[in-house]
């Protein structure tokens, strides 16, 4: 079994490795630090530490403020009340004047659990998506997420990145692992389908793989940990040599992922996408592993998925 | 402050009056009367207090200007270009789709903009970034933003004040252009935001009250400004929209209306008269 690590403790031991380099990274919490792990940030260098009390807006367009003084602000909490509730700061004081503002946020998707629909986003990649020149990342275990906290810190402008609550299997620590913003992963080689995953799903594709094998199609698993900007190289070589796509993602349908690779695909190479993901519908308050179940988050639903792709196939 | 200093600040508010007006009226479009406004509080920041260097906009200990009521960047450009931060010409260009010169601010493309601005509530904020970061890295700057009343009504600048005052940024000003005006209609009767020096005194502010269109009470407003240690400063000013031009004055239909061409040439008769009567 594999050490299982939630990413946004990922988050907070990056920042405090990142911190002892640099002077000039700067962490804003809204009054969730506890939750979203800054709160590691806040004991190791309480004077770049800012709690702007529950105030999201504001806090996002204070890191704005400070970005164009120098500083490499990374502000955080939840992603329902930062790519959902402070949207427009985003846009109009980030990704307008592409300042150099990095967004953390946590209790990304359904794995919030027990609080319910309220804090469940599941809208945030297609909001930032919709922003020009928005880079995001949603990484797929803590080594992947410790390695894009570093990347977005070296990368000039505005960086959203995604992580859970919930602690995930490691799946990325082995040598060959490398971490380059834009640039997929295949995980595991097949030439029948692909699947292509994010985030959390990509454990549960790797997983969907071997149902897979089982039945006689040897699917192909790609890691996209950047939404945008999105690998169309990788996607669209995969649809060219497996000719059916099935795309994995702890988001609604609509926006995410999902649309991307559509996109990409349909612009370029018309093959089947089929995509899990939760079908424009709000969450709910559950245990986890019921919420997984019941919004169609699994291995078996990937694979199911991923035969119906190949039937599609012409 | 001294005669001569009142008089030259005088000719450079009525310049910086005229250049706002060429702007909206070659544009057809934008924001005269919180333009006209503020044309006293810019020419004494452009002029007698914003220690910045027109060769090097991004000079990084300079003072900040964030016009948090980003739609009256007539009036700034105007400042901007009196200054020499862009040629004077450049602001027959206002609004048009190959210009620099946006209709909200922005600070990508034109020389001397500190913030990006016009989403209402969105510069104060950024300026509290720009006073944090000064005090993190031990800068003696000021930061400066300038408020509309009605922009009061946003939540986000109280949040911004409690946060302002929370983290002692003494290093900021914020101006509140209480004009009494708002697109639509007098702002005590739209969602009445006053009283607006109360509410920053609340908040924790240095609270000062003036008139905005006299550079004395101004001088000595930025003057008590930069003497309070601890927190931040809110001048309340009390405006005329439309300040200068007989027909804009207290009229709510010249916030976000461009003159055709008879009213224009009879505001900038108006603005002449006035500087040759200095």
């Amino acid at each position: 079994m594999a050490v299982k690590i939630a990413t946004r403790e990922s988050y907070g031991d990056a920042l405090v490795e990142l911190g002892a380099k640099y002077d000039n990274l700067v962490v804003l919490d809204a009054d969730l630090a506890e939750a979203t792990k800054t709160v590691k940030f806040k004991k190791a260098y309480p004077d770049r530490f800012f709690d702007c009390g529950i105030a999201e807006g504001n806090m996002v367009t204070v890191a704005a403020g400070l970005s164009t003084a120098g500083m490499v602000p990374f502000c955080s909490s939840f992603a329902m009340f930062t790519a959902g509730r402070a949207f427009e700061q985003i846009r109009n004081a980030i990704g307008y004047p592409h300042l150099n503002v990095k967004i953390g946020a946590t209790h990304a998707g359904i794995t919030v659990g027990e609080d319910g629909a309220t804090h469940q986003c599941l809208e945030d990649i297609g909001t930032m998506r919709t922003i020009p020149g928005m880079t995001i990342i949603n990484p797929s275990d803590d080594v992947e997420a410790k390695a894009a906290v570093k990347a977005a810190f070296e990368m000039e402008g505005p960086c959203y990145l995604r992580f859970g609550r919930l602690a995930v299997p490691v799946i990325n620590d082995n040598e060959d692992y490398k971490f380059e913003i834009g640039k997929g992963i295949t995980m595991a080689d097949g030439k029948d389908v692909t699947i292509v995953a994010t985030g959390i799903m990509v454990a549960m594709a790797l997983e969907a793989k071997e149902l897979l094998k089982n039945e006689g199609i040897d699917a192909r698993v790609i890691n996209i940990h950047t939404i945008k900007p999105l690998d169309k190289e990788l996607i669209l070589k995969a649809a060219a040599e497996t000719g059916a796509i099935v795309t994995a993602e702890e988001h609604n349908v609509i926006g995410g992922l999902g649309s991307a690779v559509a996109e990409a695909v349909a612009e370029a190479n018309p093959v089947p996408v089929l995509r899990v993901g939760v079908e424009d519908t709000f969450g709910c308050s559950g245990k986890v592993p019921a919420l997984l179940e019941k919004f169609g988050l699994t291995p078996a639903n990937i694979a199911a998925k991923a035969k119906a792709a190949v039937v599609l196939k012409k | 402050m001294e005669q001569a200093k009142i008089k030259e600040l005088s000719l450079r508010s009525a310049e910086i009056k005229l250049g706002a007006l060429e702007a909206v009226y070659s544009a057809s479009s934008g924001h005269p009367g919180g333009s006209l406004s503020i044309s006293d509080i810019l020419a004494y920041l452009y002029f007698e207090e914003l220690n910045v260097d027109v060769k090097n906009p991004k000079w990084e200990d300079r003072d900040r200007l964030v016009l948090s009521k980003g739609h009256t960047s007539p009036g700034l450009y105007a400042a901007l270009a009196a200054k020499g931060f862009i040629p004077k010409e450049d602001l027959k260009t206002f609004r048009q789709a190959d210009s620099y010169l946006q209709g909200h601010p922005d600070m990508k493309h034109t020389p001397g903009v500190d913030m990006t601005s016009g989403s209402l509530g969105l510069g104060i904020s950024a300026a509290c970034g720009m006073a944090l970061a000064g005090k993190l890295n031990k800068k003696d700057y000021r930061v400066y933003a300038i408020l509309g009343d009605g922009e009061c009504e946003e939540g986000q600048v109280w949040e911004a004040a409690m946060f302002a005052a929370h983290k002692n940024l003494d290093n900021l000003c914020a101006f509140v252009d209480f004009n009494g005006l708002q697109i639509d209609g007098p702002v005590v009767d739209v969602v009445n935001p006053t009283p607006i020096d109360k509410k920053f005194e609340a908040f924790n502010w240095n609270v000062i009250v003036i008139d905005g269109h006299s550079f004395e009470e101004i001088d000595a407003a930025v003057k008590a400004a930069k003497a309070c240690k601890g927190k931040p400063t809110a001048i309340v000013c009390k405006c005329v929209k439309g300040k200068g031009v007989s027909f804009m004055e207290n009229n709510v239909k010249w916030h976000g209306s461009a003159p055709n061409q008879e009213q224009y040439e009879q505001a900038v008769s108006e603005i002449n008269a006035y500087i040759e009567s200095l």
